[in-house]
């Protein structure tokens, strides 16, 4: 048999050439992600069916049910789900990331001569990617069922990019809590017990105003409703909330969310890069 | 007693120390794997080997001592390290949910190969471990063997001068164990450097030129598989007679035909004892027991198991290593 053939792996040189394959090399591994949604049918089910049977079933179930200011529920819902589906981005990185962990995927990378970022790097961008086509999968739903974006392109583009903002930053606190907990029954807990409530008690699905005084000021100071009356606002499905009126969130709610995003990111972002380091030592 | 002077070594431990909480998992080893030998590190569970082979792909840091692979440190240098090392960690680190090609062209192209050359390569290593088959299968539907064999493959993909192979065997069938050495045996003649751990005598006395014994943490023996054996007393006869009361007979017998008496378990009836003449001091012993009368139910040449090496050099038994738990998913995410 003919001897193993000794190519000489690439040296990482000059600062450049070490940009060019961090490049590279988180693609690589983000790639790695998106070929398990093609072989994985419950990863696919996350992605597209679960935000679709959301909209359906508030749509249509709790749609005839409940009432809103205006009066039409699923213009009111849309922006809801679509920001609630954002939250959840943490959720599948978080999972992927203690399995990676556990099943020496992380070691076997740590190992390579590759840029130690990139793993990293490639994991929050196919988990945001994901949550995109989440995004995209909804928005097509929402305009099946007759939601529609009524101020234009300008506006509809400022309300993905505040939901897009959002996954980012909920992509990289799943990151963090997955570099932290040590299995995936626990990633799940923390979505069930802290992730899933968060995106309820908010004007997500109902308008506060209906809620107890000390929950209902909780409801309107969560980020999430920032992120929902903001996108509410900016595809014209809801007013803008009056002075005098809730919080100073929910009347700036674009402003908002933007300072939310950016704090999520600038604290879970370093915080992420600091643990998945420090693993080295431990 | 280390390996041969004047060489410098390829994998070189110096004193390693490293502690996680209050367990010292390694107190101080020291070991060195010349150019294209075989270093096998022998011990049982919870010796400390997969926390040396850690430290060597710098995937741990130290807390005390030295480490280099080639002549590079491991902490100062670790990317020099890891453009040199292949690994095959003891959790076959596999992608269950891409196929073995898959696992194969992604490694490549982390190594930096251009995707024409990755795919290339991806092929050759599936057709030499037998793997072309499967090739497009998950590899969750792989059988353990074969998860190991793709591990294996995996960290072959550059061909590194140096290669780790922490417990290449543990849980696997026999037959898949023999194909494992054979792989192994064969990299070897390449020229490859190789440290492989292990929790069998036997694994380590086919494959390895010098083994180093680690129990709690330190080296207790080092040498030539020949030189450990000898260490050990070599083979051992293991004799069990029919009926208890001809124990003593048999023990004298034994005694007279080898110079010094066995140890006796009167529970089994079973008498051992280190012999050195292989199937000379057999034949004496039978002839023994003719002349004595002594009826035999068995009777065994065998090699010293771990447990007796371990017995004699560190006066304690293994603990809990005999059997390897079968292999899994999910098992041991750290320790
Ligand atoms: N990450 C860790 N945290 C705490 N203890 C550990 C960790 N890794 C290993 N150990 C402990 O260190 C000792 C050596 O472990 P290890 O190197 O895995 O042994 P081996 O590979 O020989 O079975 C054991 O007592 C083990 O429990
Ligand atoms: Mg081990």
């Amino acid at each position: 048999m003919a001897a193993i053939d000794g190519r000489t792996p690439v040296r990482s040189s000059t600062a450049w050439t070490r940009l060019q394959w961090g490049f590279a090399d988180s693609w690589t591994v983000a790639r790695r992600h998106l070929m398990h949604i093609r072989y994985m049918p419950d990863k696919l089910l996350e992605v597209t069916i679960q935000p679709i049977m959301f909209v359906l079933l508030f749509a249509y179930v709790f749609g005839s049910a409940i009432a809103v200011p205006g009066g039409n529920y699923k213009a009111f819902l849309m922006p809801g789900i679509f920001a609630q589906n954002m939250m959840f981005a943490a959720m599948p990185i978080m999972a992927a990331m203690v399995q990676d962990m556990q099943r020496g995927v992380i070691d076997r990378f740590r190992s390579l001569p590759m840029s130690r970022a990139a793993v990293l790097i490639g994991h929050i961008g196919a988990s945001f990617l994901e949550s995109m086509l989440g995004l995209a999968v909804m928005v097509v739903c929402g305009l099946i069922v007759g939601w529609r974006p009524l101020l234009g392109v300008a506006s509809t583009g400022e309300a993905i990019l505040v939901l897009m903002l959002f996954s980012f930053a909920m992509t990289t606190v799943g990151a963090f809590l997955g570099l932290v907990v040590k299995s995936v029954e626990a990633a799940q807990s923390i979505g069930f017990i802290v992730i899933f409530p968060l995106t309820f008690v908010a004007n997500t699905f109902v308008p506060t105003a209906g809620m107890p005084g000390w929950l209902r000021a909780a409801a309107d100071w969560n980020p999430v409703s920032a992120v929902v009356q903001a996108t509410r606002q900016l595809f014209g499905n809801a007013a803008a909330v009056p002075p005098g009126h809730g919080t100073w969130t929910l009347q700036h709610p674009v402003i908002a969310s933007a300072i939310f995003g950016g704090l999520l990111i600038a604290f879970f972002l370093p915080l992420a890069v600091w643990r998945f380091r420090r693993m080295l030592s431990k | 007693m280390a390996t041969t002077t004047g060489v410098a070594p390829t994998i070189r431990a110096d004193g390693l120390i490293k502690h996680f909480g209050k367990v010292t998992a390694l107190a101080g080893v020291t070991f060195a794997a010349a150019p294209g030998t075989v270093l096998g590190l022998l011990g049982p569970n919870g010796a400390g080997k997969t926390t040396a082979v850690r430290i060597l792909t710098t995937l741990l840091m130290p807390d005390g001592g030295h480490a280099a692979i080639a002549g590079y440190d491991v902490v100062r240098h670790p990317q020099a390290v890891r453009e040199r090392i292949g690994l095959a960690g003891q959790q076959a680190s596999v992608d269950e949910y891409l196929t073995g090609r898959d696992n194969l062209v992604m490694a490549g192209r982390l190594y930096h190969l251009p995707m024409k050359a990755a795919r290339r390569r991806a092929d050759e290593l599936l057709e030499r471990f037998e793997l072309a088959e499967a090739a497009s299968r998950l590899v969750k539907n792989y059988s353990g063997g074969m998860r190991r064999r793709l591990d294996l493959a995996t960290s072959l993909v550059v061909s590194p001068p140096v290669l780790l192979l922490d417990e290449p065997t543990t849980g696997l069938d026999p037959r898949s164990r023999m194909g494992m050495w054979a792989v192994i045996r064969e990299l070897v003649q390449d020229g490859t450097t190789l440290l492989l751990t292990t929790q069998y005598l036997e694994e380590a006395d086919q494959l390895a030129d010098h083994i180093a014994v680690i129990d709690l943490g330190g080296v207790v023996a080092q040498g030539s598989p020949d030189e450990l054996k000898r260490s050990v007393g070599g083979e051992r006869l293991d004799v069990q007679v029919r009926d208890p009361r001809q124990l003593a007979a048999a023990a004298g017998a034994m005694e007279r035909a080898c110079g010094h008496p066995p140890a006796v378990d009167p529970d089994v009836r079973r008498l051992t004892m280190a012999v050195d003449g292989g199937a000379a001091a057999l034949t004496a012993v039978v002839r023994e027991f003719d002349a004595a009368h002594v009826v035999v139910e068995d009777i065994a040449l065998r090699r010293p198991t771990l447990d007796e090496v371990f017995m004699k050099l560190t006066g304690h038994a293994t603990q809990g290593a005999a059997e390897p738990p079968a292999e899994g998913r999910g098992r041991r995410p750290k320790a």
